[in-house]
């Protein structure tokens, strides 16, 4: 098996063909997400970032009027990597929804973890408490790649 | 970053060319003008994708490859780029379109 996971068919869908214990990881990673999104944690500000960065006043009416939708669609997106974690194959709609929870779990992580733009290169060192949550940000960043490649070939 | 704001005064004047029965008084926020569009920035950040930007510069405004590549380029080297612009209700439903995709995106009047 080639080490690409998703590839794009013949028919316009896409087949995902992912180890079953990479599976088994992505299948539980939304719930988790999911139950840090009804917190306030601070490593949760770049999936709702700021649309004024000088008003706060307009930014208050801003996140007013859309936080509800916005976290809504996050919420969604992490639905659909649940329900289609084990599939072979996906639709557009369900890849679109696959990248959209790759980038939430990389906006919590990466800025969990502060990471800075060359982090993804970087070697893990073992003896660093953070390796195994660097380890998974690598991973989602790697699958996010090869997610943005399929759809990109469909624009 | 709010702009000085005069110009708004004297808009007024010259919106009351034909059959002149009321004039308009001023905008509370005397910031507002018509004329400067709004303005979206894309900023930076170091967990986004170089390729996931461009990819969703192009499905979200239609640029073409290079277009959407040149801007991205801009984002990761200038530290932002403006993605779009016009009216503010649109430069702000663009906003959301930009964070729903997890992109740090702000509005401001040029």
């Amino acid at each position: 098996m080639s080490g690409r996971r998703i590839q794009r068919d013949r028919k316009g869908g896409y087949r995902l063909r992912l180890p079953q214990e990479e599976r088994a990881l992505l299948a539980t990673l939304p719930a988790q997400l999911r139950e840090v999104m009804q917190t306030d944690d601070p490593s949760l500000r770049r999936l709702f970032p700021p649309a004024y960065a000088d008003d706060a006043e307009a930014d208050d009416e801003y996140r007013r009027l859309m936080r509800e939708e916005l976290l809504e669609g996050k919420l969604a997106a992490l639905r659909v990597v649940e329900e289609s974690a084990y599939a072979e194959h996906l639709t557009e709609e369900d890849l679109e929804g696959w990248l959209g929870a790759l980038e939430s779990l990389r906006l919590y992580l990466g800025t969990q973890l502060d990471v800075s733009e060359a982090t993804y290169a970087e070697e893990l060192d073992p003896d660093d408490p953070s390796a195994p949550a660097l380890a998974l940000y690598g991973y989602l960043s790697w699958l996010q790649e090869q997610a943005v490649e399929a759809l990109s070939a469909g624009l | 970053m709010r702009a000085a704001a005069i110009r708004g005064h004297n808009e007024c004047v010259s919106q009351t060319i034909e059959a002149p029965v009321e004039v308009r008084l001023p905008e509370e926020d005397e910031d507002y003008d018509h004329d400067r569009p709004w303005i979206v920035i894309v900023w930076n950040d170091p967990i986004n994708l170089m390729s996931y930007v461009t990819f969703v510069l192009r499905k979200l405004f239609g640029y073409s490859k290079e277009e959407a590549t040149r801007l991205m380029l801009q984002v990761h080297n200038d530290g932002r780029a403006v993605v779009s612009s016009g009216e503010k209700e649109k430069a702000e439903f663009d906003v959301a379109r930009l964070h729903a995709h997890g992109l740090w995106a702000t509005l401001r009047q040029d």
